[in-house]
């Protein structure tokens, strides 16, 4: 039994007990020790694994490391263009699922969420298989920059969408009706009863999805390196060929980057669809 | 009465299955009205007044406002607004804008609408929390907002849905004092729907009482109170004793009877009756002596007194008399000693007057 409780100690404040507080610490050591060493080292003057000296060289060098530049370009392009096609369909799918009543509507709504939950390893497969029988695999190769990364930005689109439709649906499912109504009978339109009232309530979700599109887009590798011709390199995979050539303080350097983005976009998510603002 | 400012007619609303949530109702409702839908839950006061919004439409019938057909005319085009249950203020403004929103989607000019706003959070006495999000506010004082809201484009007619329910019993009273005061100040016609008959009998002019999608009565508070037209209408307008009678014989007005409990008893009725009626009396029209009542054409009976509830200003008395007939009868506490003046287990007598008693025939 746990020990007796002391005076102005309530049976739920663990987290002044001593062992609680080191097994929080060790596990958020195995978490994150390897991704705060990658970051540490994107600053060590050499690439010996061993600490020899703080400098910003090895950002330079990514900087200007003409491949890793292009990979990371095509990786944001990819990720800016398939956010945005994903949070409008997304959103429309969210729509769609809560305000219509339509036949075998509960096996599509499933369906919408399949991508979700298929092994990123069959949908790459399948992309692939599409891509080449349709042609597109080798047809967009020499098309003009961004045009040549479609495949890969119709994959993105594809497993991120399912992921906006999931939590602007969320956040639909707690929309007073009257609202709506209020509006209309105040004299609003069915389009400014949607700008004024319905958008302004999906706005947090419709953020916090396209946030969490645009990082699974961003760090994607499976799926992308499926659905890529040759030449299309995104910024995950160029790594992935740096990493198996040698190890290199500009990957750690890139690494670091990518890392920040990404925290920095799940952060905002997190924040704005906090309970706080999700209620009403 | 002069031109109606609300016609229904025939209106009827049928859902898909079956269901008929409003049956053939016709109501005519006058300009600057205080008109109640009355009802209990599920009667179809709320799908009624949503077709008179606009908010539902009738499968049949007809409805008019200001002398012009509705059918075609969506909501935000009709000159109605309502005060929801739920309020439904728009969480995502302030209060000023919440008031604002009506005159702004529908182009009225800028400082046209300031103005107006303005002055209808002054008449609902929010002036100081115009800036306020609606998640700062109490639910009175959302409730407020909501009425500022539909207020502020003049309606011809505003609808409110279950105002009080939401309220406790203090702002309760208060509300339905404010609601008489504004309704008075702004002389615009106003429908409510309440499923509570004090609410309805104390603010309303006029009440329909609906059950099961169809109006059972349209009448003053007081006619619905003192001359309901059936056994539902004087059932659910406060308290009755409903003692059912085998007609003997009708000779014009009076109507000879026999009772269980009562015995023969002569009331009279202005309607022609059947085999079987039903007697409807007030318990405050029923009186308990200790000594035999004399009076010529009293009805009275002997009976146990079975319990008595003490509520301060009145006491509630249940009377067995013989038979298996229970009366209830509601005494003034008018001494500050005694209370009702009689106890449990007592026997007493129980009288009225027949013409405080009315013969129901439906």
């Amino acid at each position: 039994m746990s020990a007796p409780l002391k005076p102005g100690q309530s049976p739920l404040d663990y987290a002044k007990r001593p062992w609680i507080i080191v097994l929080f610490g060790l596990v958020l050591l195995f978490l994150y020790a390897p991704i705060a060493s990658l970051i540490v080292f994107s600053f060590n003057v050499d690439k010996s694994g061993v600490w020899h000296g703080f400098t910003f060289m090895n950002y330079v060098k990514a900087w200007n490391n003409d491949a890793i530049f292009y990979a990371l370009s095509n990786s944001l392009t990819i990720a800016v263009l398939s956010t945005i096609v994903s949070t409008i369909l997304g959103a429309m799918t969210a729509l769609t699922l809560w305000r219509f009543r339509f036949p075998f509507k509960n096996m599509y709504e499933g369906f919408v969420a399949l991508p979700i939950v298929v092994p990123e390893i069959c949908m790459g497969i399948s992309l692939a298989m599409f891509f080449s029988y349709t042609g597109m695999m080798a047809g967009v190769r020499d098309w003009i920059w961004p045009f040549n990364l479609i495949n890969i930005i119709f994959a993105h689109i594809a497993f991120c969408f399912p992921f906006v439709a999931v939590v602007v649906r969320a956040r639909l499912q707690g929309f007073n009706r009257q609202l709506e109504e209020a509006s209309k009978d105040l004299g609003a339109t069915e389009t400014q009863t949607f700008m004024n009232v319905l958008v302004p309530f999906m706005m947090p979700s419709l953020v916090a999805g396209a946030l969490l599109a645009f990082t699974l887009s961003l760090d994607d590798f499976v799926i992308t390196l499926f659905s890529s011709g040759p030449g299309s390199v995104t910024f995950p995979v160029k790594i992935y060929g740096m990493v198996k050539r040698g190890v290199d303080m500009q990957i750690n350097a890139a690494s670091t980057v990518l890392i920040v983005v990404t925290f920095a976009a799940t952060l905002i998510a997190m924040k704005l669809q906090s309970p706080s603002k999700a209620g009403h | 009465m002069t031109e109606p400012i609300v016609s229904i007619r025939n209106v009827s609303r049928r859902y898909p299955g079956g269901v008929t949530a409003v049956d053939n109702v016709s109501i005519d409702i006058a300009q600057n009205e205080f008109f109640a839908l009355l009802g209990p839950s599920g009667c179809g006061k709320t799908t009624l007044l949503r077709m008179i919004s606009g908010l539902d439409t009738p499968t049949e019938g007809q409805i008019f406002i200001g002398g012009q057909d509705m059918a075609l005319t969506p909501p935000n085009l009709r000159p109605t607004n309502m005060v929801f249950q739920s309020y439904a203020v728009f969480p995502h403004m302030t209060v000023r804008d919440n008031v604002s929103y009506g005159l702004r989607v529908t182009g009225v000019e800028a400082t046209e609408t300031a103005r107006r706003t303005t002055e209808a959070l002054e008449m609902v006495k929010l002036g100081h929390l115009a800036d306020r999000k609606p998640d700062q506010m109490s639910g009175g004082q959302r409730q407020r907002v909501a009425l500022a809201r539909a207020l502020v484009k003049r309606p011809k007619v505003l609808l409110l849905d279950e105002p009080l329910s939401a309220l406790d019993a203090k702002l309760r009273d208060d509300m339905r004092l404010e609601l008489t005061r504004l309704q008075e100040t702004v002389g615009i016609t106003f429908i409510i729907v309440t499923h509570d008959q004090d609410e309805a009998l104390s603010m309303a002019s006029r009440i329909a009482v609906m059950e099961k999608g169809a109006v059972q009565q349209i009448a003053t508070p007081a006619e619905l109170y003192e001359q309901p037209r059936n056994k539902f209408v004087a059932d659910f307008i406060g308290k009755v004793n409903l003692i059912d009678v085998s007609v003997l014989t009708q000779k014009g007005k009076m109507v000879t009877c026999n009772t269980k409990g009562l015995g023969k008893v002569d009331v009279s009725t202005d309607k022609a009756c059947g085999d079987k009626a039903t007697i409807a009396i007030r318990p405050e029209k029923l009186k308990i002596s200790t000594a035999e009542p004399k009076g010529p054409a009293l009805i009275k009976t002997r009976a146990t007194i079975r319990d008595v509830a003490y509520y301060g200003d009145t006491s509630h008395i249940v009377a067995d008399a013989s038979d298996g007939l229970h009366l209830e009868i509601n005494v003034q506490n008018n001494s500050r000693t005694g209370g009702a003046g009689v106890e449990r287990g007592q026997k007493v007598w129980v009288h009225f007057n027949p013409v405080d008693a009315l013969l129901l025939t439906e």
